[in-house]
């Protein structure tokens, strides 16, 4: 099993989500360059944060159009997991492979503190092993992390329990205080219909090792691990 | 005017629906600085854009829809100054 970890130019997320796989939860991960054009050999993506192009236009814009991204979105749609964290659900929105868009913090300020996330449902490939587990710490660092969308799509996303993260106190419980951005309904992160597209602004890739302040973040890869090995890992 | 070139003028704004966090930041100073009947102010951008000879208008609004907005968030208009 080998996981992609996709490198645009202002990637820097990648150096971390690569040893979270690697260090963190063992298991194979190579860089794969934006100017790429196949994902051939991966069994999942992870798009890593940072400011791919400078954030010009709008963050993930310029990105979207990557010749990687082509492959991606097509992989995708065949099934395969992929992640999107940060910068990378910047991108798989502005890409149509999620809905909605992150905008500017409602604060105007770039946030950088550890949050509590409530696990909405263990029904992805990076959840599935977090039945029981409710609530989850990790970091954000973002200055455009505020979910928004229409409310038809609100609505459908709410519905189809498209809803995967959502910022929460330390007893999971959803309040406008827990809420760093302004995102609506709290939302940190969601899942596409097939349910094998997750995008999130907090750092799993931050939170693989005690030293980092939190081991949570190993339990989203550990989990895709085992939906892509159930023999092995099972 | 040989070798003049076309100008284009894409306005891109957040939608009405769409919360302006910078917008109401700017207003707040505007009354700061004295320019008290500011209700409201929005944000958005301009981007310049120079052809050699006129460009596709299809194609023009592809990219404008595609690239240079986000319809989830903002929209825009094309303009010849």
């Amino acid at each position: 099993m080998k996981i992609a970890v996709v490198q645009f130019p202002g990637s820097n997320c990648d150096q971390d989500c690569l040893r979270a796989l690697t260090d963190g939860i063992h298991v194979q991960a190579e860089y794969l360059w934006h100017k790429e054009t196949s994902v051939s050999g991966f069994q999942a993506v992870v798009l890593p944060g940072g400011f791919s192009y400078g954030d010009y236009l709008r963050c993930g814009a310029i990105a979207r159009f990557s010749p990687i991204m082509r492959a991606v979105v097509r992989a995708a749609n065949e099934g395969m997991p992929v992640i999107g964290i940060c910068n990378g659900f910047q991108i798989l929105c502005e890409a149509g492979l999620l809905p909605g868009a992150l905008i500017r913090n409602q604060s105007l300020r770039f946030v950088c503190q550890p949050v509590w996330l409530r696990v909405e449902t263990e029904e992805t490939p990076f959840t599935a092993k977090l039945k029981g587990q409710s609530v989850l710490r990790m970091p954000v660092a973002h200055g455009e992390g505020c979910f928004f969308t229409d409310p038809t799509t609100l609505g459908s996303l709410e519905s189809k329990r498209q809803v995967v993260f959502r910022y929460a106190d330390a007893l999971g419980k959803v309040t406008p205080e827990s809420n760093p951005n302004g995102s609506m309904h709290g939302i940190a992160g969601i899942c596409n219909e097939a349910r094998n597209v997750v995008g999130m602004m907090p750092h799993p890739d931050r939170a693989w090792d005690r030293k980092l302040g939190s081991e949570d973040g190993k339990l989203l890869f550990g989990s895709l691990v085992e939906a892509l090995e159930p023999v092995i890992f099972r | 005017m040989v070798g003049a070139l076309m100008k284009v003028h894409v306005v891109v704004m957040p939608k009405q629906s769409v919360l302006d966090p910078q917008g109401v930041a700017v207003r707040n100073a505007l009354k700061e600085l004295g320019l008290d009947a500011v209700d409201s102010v929005r944000v958005g951008k301009l981007l310049e854009l120079e052809f050699k000879t006129p460009p596709d208008e299809a194609k023009l609004e592809e990219v404008c829809r595609d690239l240079l907005s986000n319809p989830v968030i903002e929209d825009y208009t094309i303009r010849c100054p």
